[in-house]
């Protein structure tokens, strides 16, 4: 090649890239966030504030037993007595709780309407999300359990899943039909006083899934649920309780995105598996609640507490794409109090613009021969923190226990931070622990080469984002990976600098 | 109050401690609420009465604490015996260079230009135990080396606690600084001579120039009733290389706040450990480097074998600058398990602000190998030979780099001593 060529080339390169560099932050930073609109739904809303009285009128509202009513009373003396936990690393407006409204329905809903019953405008907003409930329902062979604001809305499939014996229902029902396994798991895993956003949920829930699979049954599809915030000023409080009895299968999948607010929202649920003796839970979850504009105005209070119970022989595996909210604070964590036992956490978090997440697991090692593997990504841009906060604690009595932990983070652009906070405590000699974890940032010479080869930098930072999160995006199921990777692309379009 | 009868109130650093013994006032002994001291509890030091200044001085002959020392070589001493200078066993300096005591330096007026500008400089105000010391310190050892200077042979820094009281704290304050493109060794112990508690609560503060060199070997192998809290500050400037190794085998309790900060660029900062504990022994390395300058190298590697009812705690913090680009900070913390009561926790931090960086930790939990160990019985090595081989081999990293070829030998005894074995050749 001549010398003038490669001159050419050179400097051709050189513009290209800092073309790229100003062009794309600057598209990155008005891009708006692109499910930011608002459907219009007459709601039933509670005033604002909350004391006992909100608490009961919430149970009443939900034509709630006696039992349910005192267990929310309870926890919510407990929040009373309790103070918003600070040790977090993310810096936020503390919301007043005493501003929000607890209740929220949509007026249309009927949990005896079928799908054609379902308001026109609810459905609009679905098919502006992209979820057809009736497309997935021939398509994708996944039963939708469909939550806007708090009340559930449709639900499908209940009927090829009742066969199987596999209950599948909001949990407001489900503490009316089945009082017994509600009444025998509810706060098991996560008790009213765990943590401050905990004793909040479980006062105030209105509504979320409930799920019960029964002995040796192997559920035939994936389990959904599509999570909307609407209602300004709501804050939502689901409750997830799911169960897998002895040698059963379940893969569950949990999905969200929000409509564009100014004000910030407040997110806190409460999610409890229970996978019994041989029991297998996959939990998966696309998190992408409004995180704001550019500007770190607007944005969801993500504070979720999320909690699997293993006996013997059992697995759960969480994994989970985080890529909303201006405020996460989630630590899906895995009690392995069965013996051999699995748990597993495979997750990716991305923040951009002023998003802070402080993410992470907890593996608590109580059985023998229990393993767990820890896989965390984190990829931060513009100026956000993403925090990686872990906990893997192998008790006196675990011997044989395992465990892997891998925390990598992605730097893009000299304003956002990473951090690992990893807690390593090994109370038996048998135990075997490794723990990893890298910062780097995107290889100018891997964007160049893709570039030599014809690959633009936009693509070319796809590409390598794909390949670093490649690991946790596999474990996902396949109609969720997809959804996945385009929300990658979209929440770290153009961020390299 | 005991402290103003005993110090000179007069003197040109007595705000500074004024300052400190309010800050003390406010804060109190750290708790394990406080998230550097989640692992770690003082209480059962705060049960002891502990006299702060001891009442008579008390004479050490040279041949009873021969071994303490490394005489194979020849070194400077500087020597303490319950927190009082003893001349007769030490050997300063002023030729060329200033080896000699933290007393003299903050009240002799030749030295006043240095103290005003270094000392108390890097040392946190705001740490309980710092102040602490800041507050009573009285003594310590003073090491001004000038530019382009190396002192003649390693410097040893020993402190003595001969038992006559029941229960002594000592608060040692060094000051070291090194100036430009000079060097120094010095190698710091602690040591209890009868099984009385004591209580060491030491600041240091190095303050390395630039291209300035300096070793610290931190060898902890105290008595059983010796506990040790050993605060150390680094202030490093451009090209300066640090190092720090810790060797922690005794003590009841042990807690190393080693704290870097890199106040340039191309500084090269190093920490090493190894720590052997068995019984009912408690060892926290609490260590934080602040790169906040580019182009900067920080390396940490710890090595922790944990027997009886020890316990290990390694909390590690890295934190990078918006402006420390191209900075390389590595960090290892391996351990290995021997008995089911021990236990390890271990905490790798990293706090990072700036996007071109090569950082990484990583944090093992392990036992010894099965398979190795039983090569090694095949090949007619017994058991607890062939155990202690491997555990060499696990330290051997961090021992390859200590730079002085006696002390090296003499941490390689005390490894053999500590695993109970004699292998009948060095490392």
């Amino acid at each position: 090649m001549s010398k003038f060529l490669t001159h050419f080339l050179f400097t051709y390169y050189i513009e290209y890239m800092a073309y790229t560099e100003e062009e794309l932050k600057k598209e990155l930073e008005t891009k708006e966030y692109e499910y930011g609109f608002y459907t219009d739904i007459e709601s039933d809303t509670f005033p604002v504030g909350l004391n006992e009285e909100i608490v009961i009128a919430i149970s009443k509202k939900k034509e709630e037993p006696e039992w349910m009513t005192q267990w929310r009373l309870e926890a919510f003396r407990i929040w009373e007595s309790m103070e918003e936990p600070t040790w977090a690393n993310v810096h936020y407006e503390k919301p007043d709780f005493q501003k929000i409204s607890y209740y929220s329905a949509p007026k249309s809903a009927d949990p005896n309407k079928t799908l054609d019953d379902v308001d026109p405008d609810l459905l609009e907003m679905y098919r502006k999300l992209g979820i057809s409930v009736d497309e997935q329902k021939k398509l994708q062979n996944v039963a939708v359990d469909i939550v806007v604001d708090s009340v559930s809305v449709a639900t499908t499939f209940k009927k090829t899943l009742a066969e199987k014996g596999i209950i599948f229902m909001p949990i407001s029902e489900a503490i009316k039909e089945h009082p017994e396994l509600v009444k025998k798991y509810i706060g098991s895993v996560v008790p009213q006083k765990d943590n401050f956003y905990a004793a909040l949920n479980s006062a105030v829930f209105t509504d979320g899934s409930f799920c019960y699979i029964p002995k040796g049954v192997r559920c035939p599809m994936e389990l959904s649920t599509y999570f909307r915030i609407n209602q300004a000023g709501t804050g939502q409080f689901e409750r997830t309780l799911l169960i897998a009895d002895e040698d059963s299968y379940v893969s569950y999948l949990e999905g969200c995105t929000a409509p564009s607010r100014d004000e910030n929202q407040l997110h806190a649920a409460v999610v409890e598996l229970i996978a019994l003796d041989g029991a297998e839970i996959k939990y998966s979850t696309v998190q992408n609640w409004f995180p704001g504009n550019s500007e770190g105005k607007g944005g969801v209070f993500n504070f979720v507490t999320k909690r699997a119970i293993c006996e013997k022989n059992a697995k759960v595996s969480w994994t989970q794409v985080e890529t909303g909210s201006a405020v996460t604070w989630k630590y899906p964590s895995c009690i392995l109090k069965g013996d051999n036992s699995i748990g597993e956490f495979y997750s990716i978090a991305v923040t951009n613009n002023y998003q802070q997440a402080d993410t992470g697991t907890k593996m608590i090692h109580l059985g023998k021969n229990t393993k767990s593997t820890i896989i965390s990504k984190g990829i931060s841009a513009g100026k956000s923190q993403n925090s990686y906060r872990g906990l893997v604690q192998i008790n006196s009595r675990a011997d044989g226990a395992r465990n892997f932990s891998q925390c990598d983070s992605l730097l893009m652009g000299n304003e956002c931070g990473a951090h690992t906070f990893p807690y390593i405590e090994a109370k038996n000699k048998t135990a075997m622990i490794e723990h990893e974890a890298t910062t780097s940032k995107i290889g100018e010479d891997q964007i160049f080469y893709c570039n030599q080869r014809g690959i633009d930098t936009e693509k070319a930072i796809a590409l390598i984002v794909n390949g670093f999160s490649k690991e946790v995006l596999n474990k996902l199921p396949m109609e969720f990976a997809v959804e996945a990777q385009k929300l990658l692309e979209i929440s770290l379009e153009g961020s390299v600098g | 109050m005991a402290f103003e009868n005993n110090v000179d109130v007069e003197h040109p650093v007595h705000d500074v401690r004024m300052a400190a013994i309010k800050n003390f006032e406010e804060k109190g002994f750290p708790s394990k609420k406080e998230e550097a001291w989640k692992y770690t509890s003082l209480n059962s030091l705060q049960k002891i009465d502990f006299s702060i200044f001891p009442k008579e001085q008390n004479a050490l002959e040279y041949k009873d604490v021969k071994r303490y020392f490394i005489h194979e070589i020849d070194t400077y001493k500087i020597v303490f015996v319950d927190g009082i200078y003893s001349s007769y066993l030490s050997e300063t300096t002023h030729d060329g260079v200033d080896i000699c005591l933290m007393s003299a330096a903050l009240t002799k007026p030749m030295y006043k230009q240095i103290i005003d500008v270094y000392f108390n400089k890097i040392a946190s105000k705001d740490e309980s135990l710092t102040t602490l010391n800041t507050a009573f310190s009285r003594e310590g050892a003073y090491i001004y080396i000038p530019k382009n200077k190396m002192p003649k042979k390693p410097i040893e820094i020993l402190h003595f606690s001969t038992g006559n009281e029941a229960s002594l704290l000592l608060q040692p304050r060094n000051l070291i600084v090194v100036e430009e493109n000079a060097e120094v060794q010095i190698i710091e112990r602690h040591q209890s001579l009868t099984s009385n508690d004591t209580l060491t609560n030491a600041v240091t503060e190095i303050f390395a120039a630039k291209s300035a060199i300096v070793d610290f070997y931190k060898i902890q192998n105290d008595a059983a009733t010796a506990s040790l809290i050993d605060n150390t500050y680094v202030d490093q400037k451009d090209k300066s290389v640090v190092n720090v190794h810790t060797f922690s085998f005794g003590g009841k309790l042990t807690r190393n706040n080693l704290n870097f900060y890199q106040n340039g660029e191309y500084i090269d900062s190093t920490m090493n450990g190894v720590t052997i504990l068995g019984e009912k022994q408690h060892v926290d390395h609490y260590t934080l480097v602040h790169h906040m300058q580019p182009n900067c190298e920080s390396h940490q590697d710890y090595k922790g074998i944990y027997s009886d009812s020890s316990t290990g705690v390694f909390n590690g913090k890295i934190i990078v600058d918006k402006i420390a680009q191209k900075t390389n900070a590595f960090q290892k913390n391996n351990n290995i398990l021997i008995s089911d009561k021990a236990s390890i926790n271990s905490k790798p931090q990293l706090e990072i602000f700036a996007d071109d960086v090569k950082c990484s930790h990583g944090c093992t939990i392990g036992q010894l190998d099965e398979d190795a160990l039983f090569y090694l019985q095949s090949r007619g090595i017994p058991k607890k030979e062939a155990r202690a081989l491997l555990m060499y081999a696990f330290a051997n990293n961090v021992l390859s780099t200590v730079r002085i070829p006696e002390l090296k030998a003499r941490i390689n005894k005390l490894i053999a001593k500590k695993l109970g074995v004699n292998l009948g050749f060095d490392l």
